[in-house]
């Protein structure tokens, strides 16, 4: 089952490489929100597997629970700037 | 038990490929926050599931289950407010022949 997990946190950190080529070369600001937006996402899943991984879930999922408010806060504050501002 | 949670987690995986296919695959904003939206919302809440199915009954499970919800409100909310922020920013939608659809009107400023 520790296998499993494994080969699927690699899936999802090959997708978080997928996603940085829009943060990177993406063509506006929002395109690189959205992009850092969703690396977030997929950061909390990854860190949750890596819970199961080393064992060491209950020590692990908190750290997940802060990433989530932390990835919704940053948007959420970014989102009201750049309305505020007008795209760059 | 295992199959279940197995399961779950290879459906939120798939969410989070067509997700990141979307993403890049798309012709502008609006459309990619379309796909990354919803993909990585049901992407979260079927993943974290999985793993509270095969974590067993206990706190840490709650724990999940807990961040599941909140990804399910907190998601939406997000992707809400960087749509009206670009829509307030000027951010035109793609059309196929070029022509823009929003009326300089409709924008409220």
């Amino acid at each position: 089952m520790e296998r499993f997990f494994l080969a699927n946190s690699l899936i999802l950190g090959f997708f978080v490489f997928l996603c940085l080529y829009r943060v990177v070369f993406g063509p506006a600001l929002f395109n690189r929100l959205i992009g850092a937006s969703v690396i977030g996402t997929k950061t909390l899943i990854i860190l949750a597997l890596m819970g199961f991984i080393y064992g060491r879930i209950e020590m692990f999922i908190d750290i997940s629970l802060v990433y989530a408010l932390l990835n919704f806060i940053v948007t959420l504050a970014a989102a009201k700037y750049l309305q505020r501002k007008g795209a760059l | 038990m295992h199959i279940v949670s197995i399961l779950l987690i290879l459906a939120g995986t798939f969410f989070f490929f067509s997700g990141t296919i979307g993403f890049l695959r798309f012709p502008d904003f609006y459309t990619r926050m379309h796909a990354t939206g919803k993909c990585d919302t049901l992407g979260a809440l079927f993943s974290l599931t999985g793993m509270a199915f095969y974590n067993g009954f206990s706190l840490t499970s709650l724990k999940i289950v807990l961040i599941a919800v909140l990804v399910f409100l907190t998601s939406p909310t997000a992707t809400h407010a960087i749509l009206r922020g670009a829509f307030d920013a000027g951010v035109e939608p793609w059309t196929k022949n070029g022509k823009s659809v929003i009326d300089g009107q409709v924008r409220r400023k």
